[in-house]
């Protein structure tokens, strides 16, 4: 310890050990999704050999039979999601301007951001299970005032279930990027004679448009791939939905609900392939995304 | 001063691989201290009471998952666990696939039962025919004059009937189809049996929980469920008429009864709609999996041993908490089966004496 050397020799040591640690993790996580994706895809082999691309757009689904068909279930996914995504935007982006640009100080502020991370972090068993005792006979409620066949459950309780679900993802994401920006810019802009609402259409939104459209895609991710909260509530039906009340069902819930009992190796591997939809469906949206935010991103 | 940490370690090291080597040494030894199930939902309840017991009573500690029967068949077939568990037992075609021997155990009987929701109605009856039409979607109002034909007495209501299933594989749907398949041709040739089908109609609900919480809220819902959750939740329960025409209500007794009848030797049987007089049509066996030969993946005799006496123990002394949690015990002959079954296990090919 006397001769000093020893410390500086240590702290190099140190250095590229974290430096390693910190690489081996990022290899981590890329090792992790190939490994993943390989699994899926090897697992899934002997459906793609067996029912090749008609699993996409046969619509039968009998286990019994060994009929395998996709896509009642990816209908059931695509317009659960989409109808969640149409009914949260406007309440997400009214939040999230309301926070980021009305209420920025005070006991009051933290209080709402308190509660919204707190329904982020909710778990989904319990909006489920508020979906199935509070919602769903409230929906039944207003079919039987429309006159369609009235069962509570399906398409329509589910996505507000899930809008639900997502809304404070979203909001939150907009919060943050709608106070990143620059105080300068809207000073400017109120000093030039723009009422607030104007600033956050000519100032704001063109400014903080790319990430609260982040914000809005990775809700989407979520609703894709929630699996309890649906399940409990889309009627689970594995017929094509007719309407907007229809029971129907979801990739995600119908691996949920049909894995634990499969043990014949082609409906196994059906269910696996189901997962590999799944998959692709959630990488091409973030993808999507990625390339979306890139082109907007505002010019610094 | 910088030397003293290293000797520490070593004398640690070198503790630790004493204790290791102590703890491998403990595994060879007498005692088995661990034995690991997996498979069926449907018997838990009484799973966890039993191999709770048991551990109390006799030391070793059983790890059961119900992570159903599916998931329960692969981990025996990939040999990771000591026994599996079952609602549906196994096709020929299955058993065949494996090498070794696989033998089904029968532990106790479930009934499924079928709950109603229809306000001012407090007695159901079904015929199977009827029954069928309802899940196949082809009757759709409860004032159906096939159904008032049958209940003369109750004024049913004029409402459409939601039948609502188990939208996970299970155990309790393979018992009901099972019993459809056996009672009406077209929903034989139409749906079939299995323990995830193609339902022609109605709506699915997750778990005992998710039908139960289904058919409880909505009129004019019909529904299928373990006979335990029903009667837990005192949900309406209709009684159905058997092969020999009588209308009979479930319960411990007249479940037990629809046993009474002649079950092959390796007891895989369905036990649905036998033409027991008295006995409830609708209900099956749950087995315990396991390996006719006892060494595989380098299982040791005592693990062997220690199998067979829990085995032994769950269809002799163990079945005195069967009815407790209102599943109904094996009847004497079926027990004498299952005894004979066990003691047909061996190891290293030789009977397994304990």
């Amino acid at each position: 310890m006397s001769n000093g050397s020893r410390p500086i020799l240590f702290v190099e040591l140190k250095e590229r050990l974290f430096k390693k640690l910190l690489l081996v993790s990022g290899l981590l996580a890329i090792g992790l999704l190939l490994g993943i994706f390989f699994t899926l895809l090897m697992e899934s082999m002997l459906s793609i050999r067996e029912t090749g691309v008609s699993f996409l757009y046969q619509s039968i689904w009998d286990p019994v039979r060994e009929t395998f068909g996709a896509w009642p279930f990816l209908l059931g996914t695509m317009i659960t999601s989409v109808l969640a995504l149409i009914i949260s935007v406007p309440f997400s982006f009214a939040l999230s301007l309301f926070l980021g640009e009305y209420l920025k100080e005070g006991a009051f502020r933290s209080v709402f951001n308190g509660m919204l991370d707190l329904l982020a972090g909710i778990p989904s068993i319990i909006y489920g299970f508020w979906g199935l005792f509070v919602l769903v006979p409230m929906v039944r409620d207003f079919e039987n005032s429309i006159g369609v066949l009235a069962h509570g459950v399906g398409i329509f309780s589910s996505s507000i279930v899930l809008a639900l679900m997502i809304i404070p993802y979203s909001a939150s994401i907009s919060r943050e990027v709608i106070s990143l920006v620059p105080q300068d810019l809207k000073e400017a802009a109120l000093s030039l004679g723009a009422t607030p609402w104007e600033v956050i259409q000519k100032v704001i939104l063109p400014y903080a448009k790319s990430g609260m459209f982040a914000g809005v895609l990775m809700s989407f991710g979520r609703a894709i791939s929630e699996t309890m909260a649906v399940t409990m509530l889309i009627g689970n039906s594995n017929k094509i939905p007719t309407s907007l009340f229809s029971p129907a069902n979801t990739l995600a819930s119908v691996i949920a609900n049909e894995f634990a009992e499969a043990s014949e190796a082609l409906y196994l591997s059906s269910l696996v392939e189901l997962a590999l939809i799944l998959f692709f469906v959630t990488a091409i949206f973030s993808l999507l995304g990625r390339y979306i935010i890139k082109k907007w991103m505002p010019v610094q | 001063m910088s030397d003293r940490p290293v000797k520490s370690i070593i004398k640690w090291i070198g503790m630790l691989t004493v204790l290791l080597g102590c703890l491998v040494g403990c595994e060879d030894g007498e005692k088995v201290t661990e034995l690991q199930g997996a498979g069926a939902t449907f018997p838990y309840p009484l799973y966890s009471k039993m191999f709770d017991e048991y551990h109390q009573e006799f030391g070793p500690r059983i790890n059961y998952q119900s992570i159903g029967s599916g998931g329960g068949i692969r981990q025996l077939k990939n040999q990771t666990v000591d026994f599996g568990a079952t609602d549906a037992f196994m096709s020929d075609q299955a058993l065949q696939k494996s090498d070794n021997d696989i033998l089904h155990i029968p532990v106790c009987l479930g009934a499924v039962v079928l709950s109603y929701h229809l306000p001012g109605v407090s007695q159901l009856k079904l015929s199977p025919s009827v029954l069928a039409d309802i899940f196949l979607g082809t009757i759709t109002h409860w004032n159906h004059s096939r159904i008032q034909d049958i209940n003369p007495d109750v004024s049913l209501p004029e409402l459409r009937i939601v039948s609502v299933h188990r939208s996970d594989g299970s155990g309790t749907t393979f018992i009901f189809t099972d019993y459809l398949s056996k009672v009406s041709p077209s929903w034989l040739s139409k749906v079939g049996r299995g323990k995830s089908i193609n339902w022609p109609d109605g709506l699915g609900g997750k778990g005992n929980a998710g039908v139960a919480g289904i058919v409880q809220q909505t009129p004019g819902a019909i529904g299928y469920i373990g006979h335990i959750y029903a009667e837990q939740n005192k949900m309406p329960l209709a009684s159905i008429r058997n092969k020999s025409g009588h209308y009979i209500l479930p319960s411990l007794e007249s479940v037990s009864q629809a046993a009474n009848t002649t079950i092959p030797d390796d007891t895989r049987a369905s036990i649905t709609d036998t033409s027991a007089k008295f006995g409830y049509p609708i209900s099956g066996f749950t087995w315990i999996l396991s390996y006719k030969e006892q060494k595989f993946n380098s299982r040791s005799i005592e693990q062997a041993k220690a199998t067979k006496m829990l085995l032994k123990w769950m269809i002799g002394d163990g079945q005195r908490f069967v009815g407790p949690l209102l599943y109904a015990p094996l009847s004497e002959p079926v027990a004498k089966q299952a005894q004979a079954i066990i003691e047909s296990m061996t190891y290293s090919g030789e009977a397994i004496s304990i």
